[in-house]
Protein backbone atom coordinates (compact mmCIF):
# COMPACT_ATOMS: atom_id res chain seq x y z
CA UNK A 1 0.00 0.00 0.00
CA UNK A 2 1.55 2.96 -1.42
CA UNK A 3 -0.22 6.38 0.84
CA UNK A 4 0.40 9.86 0.06
CA UNK A 5 -0.88 12.40 2.37
CA UNK A 6 -2.62 16.30 1.49
CA UNK A 7 1.05 16.62 -0.16
CA UNK A 8 1.76 19.84 -1.04
CA UNK A 9 4.72 21.18 -3.18
CA UNK A 10 5.23 25.07 -4.49
CA UNK A 11 8.02 25.64 -6.82
CA UNK A 12 10.09 29.30 -6.32
CA UNK A 13 8.04 30.31 -3.89
CA UNK A 14 7.92 34.09 -3.44
CA UNK A 15 9.19 34.70 -6.69
CA UNK A 16 6.67 35.63 -9.90
CA UNK A 17 7.93 32.22 -11.51
CA UNK A 18 6.19 30.27 -8.19
CA UNK A 19 4.27 27.41 -9.59
CA UNK A 20 1.76 25.26 -6.55
CA UNK A 21 2.58 22.26 -8.22
CA UNK A 22 1.14 19.81 -5.47
CA UNK A 23 -2.13 21.78 -3.69
CA UNK A 24 -2.72 18.63 -0.74
CA UNK A 25 -2.92 15.79 -3.29
CA UNK A 26 -4.02 12.64 -0.89
CA UNK A 27 -3.99 9.52 -2.57
CA UNK A 28 -3.74 5.64 -1.68
CA UNK A 29 -2.66 3.08 -3.82
CA UNK A 30 -3.30 -0.75 -3.30
CA UNK A 31 -1.08 -3.15 -4.01
CA UNK A 32 -1.04 -4.84 -7.57
CA UNK A 33 -3.46 -1.88 -8.61
CA UNK A 34 -1.96 -0.14 -12.17
CA UNK A 35 -3.09 3.62 -11.74
CA UNK A 36 -2.98 5.74 -14.50
CA UNK A 37 -2.37 9.50 -14.02
CA UNK A 38 -4.25 11.91 -17.06
CA UNK A 39 -3.87 15.65 -16.77
CA UNK A 40 -2.92 18.25 -19.10
CA UNK A 41 0.49 20.07 -19.19
CA UNK A 42 1.67 21.39 -15.87
CA UNK A 43 -0.88 19.69 -14.02
CA UNK A 44 1.32 18.35 -11.46
CA UNK A 45 1.07 14.71 -12.81
CA UNK A 46 4.79 14.57 -13.00
CA UNK A 47 5.29 16.23 -10.03
CA UNK A 48 3.34 13.76 -8.47
CA UNK A 49 5.47 10.88 -9.33
CA UNK A 50 8.70 13.10 -8.85
CA UNK A 51 7.50 13.32 -5.15
CA UNK A 52 6.88 9.54 -4.63
CA UNK A 53 10.42 8.85 -6.28
CA UNK A 54 11.88 11.80 -3.87
CA UNK A 55 13.32 13.80 -6.30
CA UNK A 56 12.61 16.58 -4.28
CA UNK A 57 11.17 16.58 -0.80
CA UNK A 58 7.40 17.88 -0.05
CA UNK A 59 6.58 21.25 1.86
CA UNK A 60 3.89 19.32 3.48
CA UNK A 61 2.06 16.27 3.66
CA UNK A 62 3.14 12.77 4.13
CA UNK A 63 4.15 9.31 2.18
CA UNK A 64 4.18 6.25 3.26
CA UNK A 65 5.50 2.91 1.58
CA UNK A 66 4.03 -0.15 2.95
CA UNK A 67 3.81 1.40 6.50
CA UNK A 68 7.14 3.22 6.28
CA UNK A 69 7.15 6.50 6.70
CA UNK A 70 9.91 7.79 3.71
CA UNK A 71 8.34 11.73 3.62
CA UNK A 72 11.97 12.62 4.24
CA UNK A 73 13.88 9.69 2.15
CA UNK A 74 16.10 11.10 -0.23
CA UNK A 75 15.55 9.55 -3.65
CA UNK A 76 18.52 7.33 -3.61
CA UNK A 77 17.27 6.06 -0.27
CA UNK A 78 13.42 5.06 -1.44
CA UNK A 79 15.62 3.49 -4.69
CA UNK A 80 14.96 -0.09 -2.94
CA UNK A 81 10.74 0.62 -3.08
CA UNK A 82 10.62 2.06 -6.29
CA UNK A 83 11.74 1.18 -9.96
CA UNK A 84 11.69 4.12 -12.35
CA UNK A 85 11.48 4.34 -15.96
CA UNK A 86 11.73 8.47 -17.08
CA UNK A 87 10.55 10.23 -20.41
CA UNK A 88 13.41 10.82 -21.92
CA UNK A 89 15.04 7.67 -22.98
CA UNK A 90 18.55 8.38 -22.48
CA UNK A 91 17.76 9.25 -18.74
CA UNK A 92 17.68 5.50 -17.71
CA UNK A 93 20.56 4.09 -19.12
CA UNK A 94 24.16 5.31 -18.58
CA UNK A 95 25.41 5.68 -22.36
CA UNK A 96 29.21 4.57 -21.95
CA UNK A 97 28.62 1.78 -20.31
CA UNK A 98 27.50 -1.74 -21.95
CA UNK A 99 24.20 -3.62 -21.66
CA UNK A 100 25.71 -6.30 -19.00
CA UNK A 101 26.71 -3.07 -16.65
CA UNK A 102 23.86 -1.07 -16.67
CA UNK A 103 21.99 -4.70 -15.70
CA UNK A 104 24.76 -5.43 -13.36
CA UNK A 105 23.92 -2.17 -11.35
CA UNK A 106 20.41 -2.59 -11.63
CA UNK A 107 20.71 -6.02 -10.28
CA UNK A 108 21.91 -3.71 -6.77
CA UNK A 109 19.18 -1.66 -7.15
CA UNK A 110 18.52 -0.42 -3.36
CA UNK A 111 21.38 -2.57 -2.01
CA UNK A 112 24.69 -1.63 -0.85
CA UNK A 113 27.08 -1.85 -3.40
CA UNK A 114 31.10 -3.39 -1.99
CA UNK A 115 33.84 -4.60 -3.93
CA UNK A 116 32.42 -8.06 -5.23
CA UNK A 117 32.66 -8.16 -9.00
CA UNK A 118 29.72 -5.99 -10.29
CA UNK A 119 29.70 -8.85 -13.21
CA UNK A 120 29.92 -12.65 -12.29
CA UNK A 121 29.64 -14.70 -15.22
CA UNK A 122 26.85 -16.97 -13.70
CA UNK A 123 24.94 -13.90 -14.16
CA UNK A 124 25.10 -13.40 -18.07
CA UNK A 125 23.47 -16.48 -19.12
CA UNK A 126 20.44 -15.23 -16.89
CA UNK A 127 20.81 -11.79 -18.66
CA UNK A 128 21.05 -13.29 -21.81
CA UNK A 129 17.69 -15.10 -21.43
CA UNK A 130 15.83 -12.47 -19.94
CA UNK A 131 16.82 -9.84 -22.73
CA UNK A 132 16.11 -12.42 -25.33
CA UNK A 133 12.52 -11.73 -24.10
CA UNK A 134 12.40 -8.51 -25.57
CA UNK A 135 12.46 -10.16 -28.68
CA UNK A 136 15.23 -7.15 -30.14
CA UNK A 137 18.40 -9.34 -30.98
CA UNK A 138 20.24 -7.37 -28.01
CA UNK A 139 20.52 -10.96 -26.31
CA UNK A 140 23.82 -11.07 -28.52
CA UNK A 141 25.50 -7.29 -27.93
CA UNK A 142 25.33 -7.39 -24.08
CA UNK A 143 28.71 -5.99 -24.02
CA UNK A 144 27.47 -3.38 -26.69
CA UNK A 145 27.78 0.63 -25.27
CA UNK A 146 24.24 1.43 -24.18
CA UNK A 147 24.63 4.58 -26.28
CA UNK A 148 24.87 3.17 -29.35
CA UNK A 149 21.39 1.57 -29.04
CA UNK A 150 18.12 3.53 -30.01
CA UNK A 151 15.79 5.44 -27.65
CA UNK A 152 12.78 2.31 -28.23
CA UNK A 153 15.79 0.01 -27.39
CA UNK A 154 16.73 2.11 -24.48
CA UNK A 155 13.82 1.95 -23.11
CA UNK A 156 12.51 -1.43 -22.86
CA UNK A 157 16.00 -1.96 -21.44
CA UNK A 158 15.16 0.29 -18.85
CA UNK A 159 11.96 -1.14 -18.17
CA UNK A 160 13.57 -4.69 -17.63
CA UNK A 161 16.00 -2.88 -15.16
CA UNK A 162 13.92 -1.32 -13.33
CA UNK A 163 11.72 -4.30 -12.73
CA UNK A 164 14.88 -6.70 -12.26
CA UNK A 165 14.33 -6.78 -8.54
CA UNK A 166 10.83 -6.83 -7.95
CA UNK A 167 9.73 -2.64 -7.04
CA UNK A 168 7.03 -2.41 -4.29
CA UNK A 169 6.11 0.55 -6.91
CA UNK A 170 6.99 1.13 -10.47
CA UNK A 171 6.46 4.89 -11.67
CA UNK A 172 6.49 5.62 -15.56
CA UNK A 173 6.70 9.24 -16.29
CA UNK A 174 5.30 9.65 -20.24
CA UNK A 175 7.91 6.40 -20.44
CA UNK A 176 6.66 6.48 -24.27
CA UNK A 177 6.06 9.77 -25.15
CA UNK A 178 9.62 10.53 -26.65
CA UNK A 179 9.09 7.58 -28.71
CA UNK A 180 8.08 6.58 -32.57
CA UNK A 181 4.96 5.25 -32.88
CA UNK A 182 6.33 1.57 -33.24
CA UNK A 183 8.55 1.31 -30.52
CA UNK A 184 5.87 3.19 -28.46
CA UNK A 185 3.49 0.51 -28.80
CA UNK A 186 6.41 -1.78 -28.53
CA UNK A 187 7.23 -0.44 -25.18
CA UNK A 188 3.86 -0.46 -24.04
CA UNK A 189 3.00 -3.81 -24.82
CA UNK A 190 5.55 -4.90 -22.63
CA UNK A 191 5.13 -2.66 -20.06
CA UNK A 192 1.22 -4.71 -19.64
CA UNK A 193 3.27 -8.08 -19.94
CA UNK A 194 5.84 -7.12 -17.12
CA UNK A 195 3.22 -5.51 -14.45
CA UNK A 196 0.45 -8.13 -15.71
CA UNK A 197 3.11 -11.22 -14.93
CA UNK A 198 4.68 -9.63 -11.74
CA UNK A 199 1.38 -8.08 -10.46
CA UNK A 200 3.06 -4.90 -9.92
CA UNK A 201 1.65 -1.73 -8.37
CA UNK A 202 2.56 1.07 -10.87
CA UNK A 203 1.71 4.57 -11.42
CA UNK A 204 1.95 5.15 -14.64
CA UNK A 205 1.67 9.28 -15.79
CA UNK A 206 0.63 10.07 -19.34
CA UNK A 207 -0.91 12.63 -21.76
CA UNK A 208 -2.37 9.98 -24.23
CA UNK A 209 -6.65 9.40 -23.17
CA UNK A 210 -6.04 6.12 -25.39
CA UNK A 211 -3.52 4.80 -23.25
CA UNK A 212 -5.45 5.80 -20.09
CA UNK A 213 -8.46 4.08 -21.17
CA UNK A 214 -6.58 1.24 -22.84
CA UNK A 215 -4.20 0.64 -19.60
CA UNK A 216 -4.48 -0.11 -16.14
CA UNK A 217 -7.58 -0.58 -13.75
CA UNK A 218 -7.33 2.94 -12.04
CA UNK A 219 -7.25 6.75 -13.68
CA UNK A 220 -6.43 9.92 -11.79
CA UNK A 221 -7.21 13.18 -13.15
CA UNK A 222 -5.19 16.52 -12.18
CA UNK A 223 -5.88 19.75 -12.75
CA UNK A 224 -3.65 23.34 -11.49
CA UNK A 225 -1.95 20.66 -8.74
CA UNK A 226 -5.17 18.95 -7.79
CA UNK A 227 -6.76 15.74 -8.29
CA UNK A 228 -10.02 16.06 -10.26
CA UNK A 229 -10.67 12.58 -10.63
CA UNK A 230 -10.73 9.32 -9.64
CA UNK A 231 -12.13 6.45 -11.16
CA UNK A 232 -11.82 2.91 -10.85
CA UNK A 233 -12.99 -0.48 -11.17
CA UNK A 234 -16.29 -0.69 -13.21
CA UNK A 235 -16.16 2.95 -13.40
CA UNK A 236 -12.77 3.29 -15.16
CA UNK A 237 -13.83 -0.12 -17.59
CA UNK A 238 -16.57 2.43 -18.73
CA UNK A 239 -14.17 5.28 -19.08
CA UNK A 240 -14.23 6.24 -22.76
CA UNK A 241 -11.87 8.69 -24.54
CA UNK A 242 -14.51 11.03 -25.11
CA UNK A 243 -15.81 11.15 -21.81
CA UNK A 244 -12.41 12.30 -20.41
CA UNK A 245 -12.39 14.59 -23.02
CA UNK A 246 -15.13 15.97 -21.74
CA UNK A 247 -14.39 16.00 -18.22
CA UNK A 248 -11.02 18.29 -18.77
CA UNK A 249 -13.69 20.63 -21.35
CA UNK A 250 -15.75 21.29 -18.27
CA UNK A 251 -12.71 21.91 -16.20
CA UNK A 252 -12.05 24.56 -19.16
CA UNK A 253 -15.30 26.00 -18.97
CA UNK A 254 -15.89 26.15 -15.24
CA UNK A 255 -12.20 28.38 -15.53
CA UNK A 256 -13.59 30.94 -17.76
CA UNK A 257 -15.69 31.73 -14.63
CA UNK A 258 -12.94 31.60 -11.86
CA UNK A 259 -13.87 32.84 -8.52
CA UNK A 260 -12.24 36.33 -8.74
CA UNK A 261 -13.97 36.94 -12.52
CA UNK A 262 -17.58 35.43 -10.41
CA UNK A 263 -16.97 37.86 -7.73
CA UNK A 264 -16.40 40.58 -9.95
CA UNK A 265 -19.92 39.84 -11.97
CA UNK A 266 -21.62 39.58 -8.42
CA UNK A 267 -20.45 43.09 -7.49
CA UNK A 268 -21.47 44.49 -10.58
CA UNK A 269 -25.10 43.35 -11.09
CA UNK A 270 -25.91 41.87 -7.25
CA UNK B 1 70.95 5.88 -22.14
CA UNK B 2 70.82 7.05 -18.41
CA UNK B 3 69.20 9.88 -20.07
CA UNK B 4 66.57 7.39 -21.43
CA UNK B 5 66.02 5.34 -18.38
CA UNK B 6 65.47 8.65 -16.43
CA UNK B 7 62.96 9.70 -18.83
CA UNK B 8 61.19 6.58 -18.48
CA UNK B 9 61.71 6.05 -14.77
CA UNK B 10 59.53 9.97 -14.46
CA UNK B 11 57.18 9.13 -17.58
CA UNK B 12 56.48 5.85 -15.11
CA UNK B 13 55.94 8.22 -11.70
CA UNK B 14 53.95 10.26 -13.84
CA UNK B 15 51.47 7.77 -14.88
CA UNK B 16 50.55 7.57 -11.35
CA UNK B 17 49.47 11.38 -11.98
CA UNK B 18 48.03 10.77 -15.61
CA UNK B 19 45.64 7.59 -13.71
CA UNK B 20 44.12 10.26 -11.20
CA UNK B 21 43.79 13.18 -13.64
CA UNK B 22 41.74 10.04 -15.81
CA UNK B 23 39.37 9.37 -12.96
CA UNK B 24 38.55 13.10 -12.48
CA UNK B 25 38.68 14.00 -15.97
CA UNK B 26 36.90 11.14 -17.90
CA UNK B 27 34.91 9.11 -15.20
CA UNK B 28 33.66 12.59 -13.26
CA UNK B 29 34.09 14.73 -16.58
CA UNK B 30 35.59 17.99 -14.61
CA UNK B 31 38.81 19.30 -14.76
CA UNK B 32 39.62 18.69 -10.87
CA UNK B 33 42.67 21.72 -10.59
CA UNK B 34 43.15 19.99 -6.71
CA UNK B 35 45.69 17.75 -8.62
CA UNK B 36 48.26 20.97 -8.51
CA UNK B 37 47.98 20.94 -4.98
CA UNK B 38 47.87 17.49 -3.67
CA UNK B 39 50.46 16.40 -5.96
CA UNK B 40 53.19 18.77 -3.53
CA UNK B 41 51.29 17.84 -0.21
CA UNK B 42 51.83 13.83 -1.12
CA UNK B 43 55.56 14.88 -2.02
CA UNK B 44 55.32 16.88 1.01
CA UNK B 45 54.60 15.13 3.41
CA UNK B 46 56.58 11.74 2.38
CA UNK B 47 59.46 14.68 2.31
CA UNK B 48 58.87 15.44 6.13
CA UNK B 49 58.17 11.89 7.13
CA UNK B 50 61.56 10.33 5.62
CA UNK B 51 63.53 13.71 6.53
CA UNK B 52 62.45 14.41 9.58
CA UNK B 53 61.33 11.97 11.34
CA UNK B 54 62.96 8.38 9.51
CA UNK B 55 59.56 7.32 8.45
CA UNK B 56 59.93 4.02 6.79
CA UNK B 57 59.88 5.04 2.59
CA UNK B 58 56.97 2.48 1.89
CA UNK B 59 55.02 3.74 4.71
CA UNK B 60 55.92 7.55 3.70
CA UNK B 61 55.07 6.74 0.32
CA UNK B 62 51.46 5.41 1.76
CA UNK B 63 50.82 8.45 3.62
CA UNK B 64 51.80 10.52 0.41
CA UNK B 65 48.49 8.96 -1.25
CA UNK B 66 46.61 9.59 1.93
CA UNK B 67 47.35 12.97 2.11
CA UNK B 68 46.29 13.34 -1.37
CA UNK B 69 43.37 11.48 -0.71
CA UNK B 70 42.58 13.84 2.26
CA UNK B 71 42.62 17.06 -0.23
CA UNK B 72 40.61 15.05 -2.89
CA UNK B 73 37.77 14.44 -0.14
CA UNK B 74 38.01 18.38 0.62
CA UNK B 75 37.53 18.94 -2.85
CA UNK B 76 34.61 17.20 -3.10
CA UNK B 77 32.72 17.78 -0.13
CA UNK B 78 33.06 21.48 -1.59
CA UNK B 79 31.40 20.32 -4.66
CA UNK B 80 28.96 18.11 -3.20
CA UNK B 81 27.94 19.49 0.29
CA UNK B 82 28.19 22.92 -0.50
CA UNK B 83 27.66 22.72 -4.09
CA UNK B 84 30.67 25.33 -5.32
CA UNK B 85 31.15 24.55 -9.10
CA UNK B 86 33.93 21.81 -9.24
CA UNK B 87 36.47 24.05 -10.95
CA UNK B 88 36.13 26.79 -7.71
CA UNK B 89 36.40 24.07 -5.55
CA UNK B 90 39.50 23.02 -7.00
CA UNK B 91 40.87 25.85 -7.14
CA UNK B 92 40.19 26.61 -3.60
CA UNK B 93 41.70 23.48 -2.49
CA UNK B 94 44.47 24.20 -4.15
CA UNK B 95 45.25 27.37 -3.02
CA UNK B 96 44.68 26.39 0.45
CA UNK B 97 46.93 23.75 0.07
CA UNK B 98 50.09 25.75 -1.19
CA UNK B 99 50.46 27.60 2.38
CA UNK B 100 49.74 23.88 3.97
CA UNK B 101 52.35 22.39 1.79
CA UNK B 102 54.81 25.72 2.94
CA UNK B 103 53.72 25.04 6.77
CA UNK B 104 54.08 21.56 6.76
CA UNK B 105 57.88 21.57 5.00
CA UNK B 106 58.57 24.87 7.07
CA UNK B 107 59.99 26.72 3.92
CA UNK B 108 60.05 26.45 0.19
CA UNK B 109 62.17 23.31 -0.40
CA UNK B 110 63.34 20.15 1.60
CA UNK B 111 66.31 18.25 0.25
CA UNK B 112 66.43 14.30 1.44
CA UNK B 113 70.01 14.77 2.07
CA UNK B 114 71.55 11.18 3.32
CA UNK B 115 68.30 9.78 4.09
CA UNK B 116 67.02 6.61 3.32
CA UNK B 117 64.60 6.82 0.35
CA UNK B 118 62.94 4.27 -1.96
CA UNK B 119 65.82 5.13 -3.99
CA UNK B 120 68.21 3.83 -1.72
CA UNK B 121 66.66 1.20 -0.97
CA UNK B 122 66.73 0.19 -5.30
CA UNK B 123 70.90 1.23 -4.78
CA UNK B 124 70.56 -1.54 -2.56
CA UNK B 125 69.01 -3.77 -4.28
CA UNK B 126 70.51 -2.57 -7.67
CA UNK B 127 74.20 -3.71 -5.57
CA UNK B 128 72.38 -6.98 -4.77
CA UNK B 129 71.15 -8.44 -7.87
CA UNK B 130 74.12 -6.86 -10.12
CA UNK B 131 77.10 -6.45 -7.67
CA UNK B 132 76.56 -2.35 -7.68
CA UNK B 133 78.11 -0.26 -9.95
CA UNK B 134 77.75 -0.38 -14.15
CA UNK B 135 75.24 -3.30 -15.67
CA UNK B 136 75.90 -4.46 -19.53
CA UNK B 137 72.19 -3.87 -21.17
CA UNK B 138 72.31 -5.23 -24.55
CA UNK B 139 75.43 -3.06 -24.82
CA UNK B 140 75.07 -0.36 -23.30
CA UNK B 141 76.32 0.36 -19.84
CA UNK B 142 73.95 1.58 -17.13
CA UNK B 143 73.71 2.10 -13.71
CA UNK B 144 72.19 -0.17 -11.67
CA UNK B 145 70.43 1.76 -9.42
CA UNK B 146 68.82 3.50 -12.08
CA UNK B 147 67.87 0.20 -14.09
CA UNK B 148 65.98 -0.98 -10.50
CA UNK B 149 64.39 1.96 -9.92
CA UNK B 150 63.15 1.85 -13.40
CA UNK B 151 62.13 -1.68 -12.63
CA UNK B 152 60.33 -0.64 -9.61
CA UNK B 153 58.36 2.27 -10.59
CA UNK B 154 56.98 -0.09 -13.56
CA UNK B 155 55.66 -2.51 -10.82
CA UNK B 156 54.04 -0.05 -8.86
CA UNK B 157 52.53 1.79 -11.56
CA UNK B 158 51.80 -1.64 -12.99
CA UNK B 159 50.31 -2.52 -9.85
CA UNK B 160 48.04 0.55 -9.16
CA UNK B 161 46.82 0.58 -12.79
CA UNK B 162 45.97 -3.46 -12.38
CA UNK B 163 44.42 -2.52 -8.70
CA UNK B 164 42.12 0.49 -10.28
CA UNK B 165 40.83 -1.51 -13.25
CA UNK B 166 39.58 -3.78 -10.34
CA UNK B 167 38.18 -1.42 -8.43
CA UNK B 168 36.15 0.04 -11.41
CA UNK B 169 35.01 -3.58 -12.10
CA UNK B 170 33.47 -4.05 -8.90
CA UNK B 171 30.17 -3.44 -7.73
CA UNK B 172 31.13 0.07 -6.33
CA UNK B 173 33.56 0.68 -9.03
CA UNK B 174 30.90 0.33 -11.98
CA UNK B 175 28.59 2.42 -9.85
CA UNK B 176 30.75 5.33 -9.76
CA UNK B 177 31.79 4.86 -13.18
CA UNK B 178 27.49 5.02 -13.79
CA UNK B 179 27.86 8.09 -11.49
CA UNK B 180 29.89 10.12 -13.74
CA UNK B 181 28.01 8.59 -16.82
CA UNK B 182 24.55 9.39 -15.87
CA UNK B 183 23.85 10.94 -12.52
CA UNK B 184 19.75 10.43 -12.29
CA UNK B 185 19.35 6.92 -13.43
CA UNK B 186 22.32 5.53 -11.04
CA UNK B 187 20.44 7.93 -8.51
CA UNK B 188 17.16 6.06 -9.08
CA UNK B 189 18.76 3.14 -8.32
CA UNK B 190 19.90 3.71 -5.08
CA UNK B 191 23.14 5.21 -5.82
CA UNK B 192 24.63 8.21 -3.23
CA UNK B 193 25.96 10.04 -6.36
CA UNK B 194 27.13 12.81 -4.05
CA UNK B 195 29.07 10.40 -2.40
CA UNK B 196 30.97 8.34 -4.80
CA UNK B 197 31.76 11.77 -6.29
CA UNK B 198 33.94 12.40 -2.49
CA UNK B 199 35.02 8.67 -2.75
CA UNK B 200 36.32 9.32 -6.49
CA UNK B 201 37.76 12.72 -6.55
CA UNK B 202 39.67 11.37 -3.04
CA UNK B 203 40.95 7.90 -5.52
CA UNK B 204 42.29 10.75 -7.60
CA UNK B 205 43.81 12.60 -5.69
CA UNK B 206 45.26 9.67 -3.60
CA UNK B 207 47.50 8.58 -6.94
CA UNK B 208 48.26 12.23 -7.53
CA UNK B 209 49.91 12.45 -3.99
CA UNK B 210 51.06 9.05 -4.04
CA UNK B 211 52.92 10.28 -7.59
CA UNK B 212 54.46 13.29 -5.82
CA UNK B 213 55.72 11.51 -3.04
CA UNK B 214 57.58 9.07 -5.32
CA UNK B 215 58.78 12.21 -7.28
CA UNK B 216 60.37 13.86 -4.52
CA UNK B 217 62.24 10.93 -3.55
CA UNK B 218 63.26 9.73 -7.45
CA UNK B 219 64.70 13.87 -7.76
CA UNK B 220 65.76 13.88 -4.08
CA UNK B 221 63.99 16.93 -2.81
CA UNK B 222 60.19 18.29 -2.19
CA UNK B 223 59.15 21.56 -3.13
CA UNK B 224 56.46 24.03 -2.81
CA UNK B 225 56.48 24.90 -6.73
CA UNK B 226 56.44 21.06 -7.89
CA UNK B 227 52.63 21.15 -8.45
CA UNK B 228 52.18 23.73 -10.51
CA UNK B 229 50.73 23.33 -13.63
CA UNK B 230 50.53 19.31 -13.47
CA UNK B 231 47.36 18.96 -14.06
CA UNK B 232 48.26 19.83 -17.59
CA UNK B 233 50.56 17.14 -17.72
CA UNK B 234 48.11 14.35 -16.47
CA UNK B 235 45.25 15.87 -19.02
CA UNK B 236 48.15 15.99 -21.82
CA UNK B 237 49.04 11.89 -21.03
CA UNK B 238 45.37 10.95 -20.71
CA UNK B 239 44.96 12.74 -23.81
CA UNK B 240 47.99 10.98 -25.82
CA UNK B 241 47.17 7.32 -24.53
CA UNK B 242 43.38 7.79 -25.69
CA UNK B 243 44.65 8.37 -29.21
CA UNK B 244 46.83 5.10 -28.30
CA UNK B 245 44.54 3.07 -27.71
CA UNK B 246 41.28 4.62 -28.73
CA UNK B 247 40.51 3.88 -25.33
CA UNK B 248 37.87 1.32 -26.61
CA UNK B 249 36.87 0.08 -22.78
CA UNK B 250 37.72 0.71 -19.32
CA UNK B 251 40.95 -1.45 -19.43
CA UNK B 252 42.38 0.18 -22.71
CA UNK B 253 41.90 3.52 -21.54
CA UNK B 254 43.88 2.82 -17.75
CA UNK B 255 46.51 1.19 -20.05
CA UNK B 256 46.54 4.22 -22.53
CA UNK B 257 46.40 6.91 -19.64
CA UNK B 258 50.08 4.76 -18.18
CA UNK B 259 51.79 4.43 -21.89
CA UNK B 260 50.53 8.42 -22.55
CA UNK B 261 52.15 9.04 -19.68
CA UNK B 262 55.83 7.65 -20.73
CA UNK B 263 55.63 8.90 -23.97
CA UNK B 264 54.93 12.38 -23.26
CA UNK B 265 57.82 12.50 -20.94
CA UNK B 266 60.19 10.51 -23.41
CA UNK B 267 59.10 13.44 -26.08
CA UNK B 268 60.12 16.25 -23.42
CA UNK B 269 63.24 14.62 -22.84
CA UNK B 270 63.76 14.21 -26.93
CA UNK B 271 62.72 17.66 -26.80
CA UNK B 272 64.67 19.18 -24.14
CA UNK B 273 68.40 17.25 -25.52
CA UNK B 274 67.55 19.11 -28.84
CA UNK B 275 68.19 22.27 -26.74
CA UNK B 276 64.48 23.12 -26.06
CA UNK B 277 64.34 25.99 -22.78
CA UNK B 278 62.91 24.02 -20.33
CA UNK B 279 60.95 27.30 -19.00
CA UNK B 280 58.83 27.08 -22.38
CA UNK B 281 58.02 23.32 -21.13
CA UNK B 282 54.67 24.43 -19.87
CA UNK B 283 53.32 27.09 -22.54
CA UNK B 284 54.29 24.09 -24.70
CA UNK B 285 52.81 21.62 -22.84
CA UNK B 286 49.18 23.91 -22.76
CA UNK B 287 49.64 24.43 -26.17
CA UNK B 288 49.70 20.98 -26.77
CA UNK B 289 46.36 20.23 -24.22
CA UNK B 290 44.55 22.86 -26.28
CA UNK B 291 45.04 21.38 -29.82
CA UNK B 292 44.32 17.92 -28.53
CA UNK B 293 40.59 19.43 -27.13
CA UNK B 294 40.04 21.48 -30.36
CA UNK B 295 41.50 19.34 -32.91
CA UNK B 296 38.57 16.49 -32.63
CA UNK B 297 36.04 19.21 -33.05
CA UNK B 298 37.23 20.94 -36.04
CA UNK B 299 38.05 18.09 -37.61
CA UNK B 300 34.35 16.91 -37.65
CA UNK B 301 33.29 20.40 -38.51
CA UNK B 302 35.42 20.54 -41.90
CA UNK B 303 33.56 17.91 -44.30
CA UNK B 304 30.09 19.56 -43.26
CA UNK B 305 31.35 22.69 -43.84
CA UNK B 306 32.21 21.83 -47.37
CA UNK B 307 28.75 19.71 -47.99
CA UNK B 308 27.13 23.26 -46.81
CA UNK B 309 29.40 24.82 -49.52
CA UNK B 310 28.45 22.43 -52.16
CA UNK B 311 24.68 22.70 -51.40
CA UNK B 312 24.80 26.54 -51.88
Amino acid sequence: MIRLSDAQKTFYPGTINEVRALRGVSLEIADGSFVVVLGTNGSGKSTLLNALAGSFLLDAGRIDFDGTEVTRWPEHKRARFVGRVFQNPFSGTAPAMSIAENFALAMRRGKSRGLAWALPRRLRGELADRVRSLKMGLEDRLDTAIGTLSGGQRQALTLLMATWLRPGLLLLDEHTAALDPKSADQVIRLTEAIIARERLTTLMVTHSMQQAVNLGDRIVMMHRGAVLHDASGADKRRLRVDDLLDRFEDVRRRELLDPSAAELLAAAYV
Amino acid sequence: MTLLIGALTLGLIMALLALGVYVSYRIFATADITVDGSLTFGAAVAAVLIVVHGVNPAVATAAGFLAGALAGCASGLLQTRFGINSLLAGILVMTALYSVNLRIMGRSNVPFLGATTLSTWCGHLGDRLFGGGEVNLAGWAVNAQDLVQLGVMAAIVGAAAAALYWFFRTELGTAMRASGDNPQMISALGANVGRYRIIGLALSNGLVGMSGALWAQYQNFADAQMGIGMIVWGLASVIIGEALTGAPSLGYAIIGAVFGSVLFRLLVAIALGFGLNPNDLKLITALFVFLALILPGALAHLPRRRRAVEAA
